[in-house]
């Protein structure tokens, strides 16, 4: 299974998927409407790196975050 | 060095102990920046979500940015509630030459705001209000949509 979070503002429970790779992510959360509309000003970090493609691979225990706007200071 | 700091920063004992670590490392300038909250649109003050594994690894590599030029980065941040005129961050650069800290100092900060795992929210009677209109979103976003 890969865990899925919701970082910062959205209002989320984390998800347990069993999926294989990011495309599959990308597919069940554009059908959630909790979390639809975060979707495009949201990066991704894969085991806490940040991920600039679909491309990788997942595998049981991975991690995925969703980081929503950023604001520190 | 990065510390986390549940409610407001001590700022005069975090600028004395950082001034002190460093006293005797040959040093020419310290710089530091403090961000202090304002009164501004009828807010209490101001509150903090941080995501410390992501925050750790990018200040690792500004730190190492800052030793390739033989500078050091401490930065200290806030957690949970900080109200007004109290302070939430503090970021410094300890340099050999003025010059190079100045510089560091303000595309430190810039990249901090752009793209540090923080998230402030508003606290405004008696809410805690995501600040999306001051958010920005990190490089790379909209991956998955």
């Amino acid at each position: 299974m890969v865990r899925v979070e919701f970082l910062g503002p959205i209002q989320k429970k984390a998800l347990e998927l069993d999926i294989n790779n990011l495309n599959e992510l990308a597919k069940i959360l554009q059908h959630d409407a909790e979390v639809s509309d975060w979707l495009e000003s949201c990066a991704v970090a894969l085991n806490d790196t940040l991920v600039t493609n679909l491309e990788a691979t997942l595998k049981d225990g991975d991690k995925i975050s969703l980081l929503p706007p950023v604001c520190g200071g | 060095m990065l510390t986390l700091h549940d409610g407001p920063l001590d700022v005069p004992t975090i600028l004395k102990e950082w001034y002190e670590e460093e006293a005797q490392s040959n040093y020419g300038a310290y710089i530091p920046f403090v961000g202090t909250v304002r009164s501004e649109d009828g807010i209490d003050g101001l509150s903090f979500d941080v995501y410390e594994p992501i925050l750790e690894s990018w200040f690792t590599a500004w730190q190492k940015k800052a030793q390739e030029k033989g500078a050091k980065i401490k930065m200290a941040h806030s957690k949970g509630d900080v109200m007004l005129h109290e302070s939430s961050y503090i970021a410094a650069v300890f340099s050999p030459k003025r010059r190079v800290a100045l510089e560091f100092i303000d595309e430190f900060v810039e990249d901090f705001k752009a793209s540090a795992p923080i998230w402030k929210y508003d606290l405004k009677n008696g809410q805690r209000i995501y600040a999306k209109d001051r958010s920005t979103a990190i490089n790379g976003s909209g991956l998955l949509a």
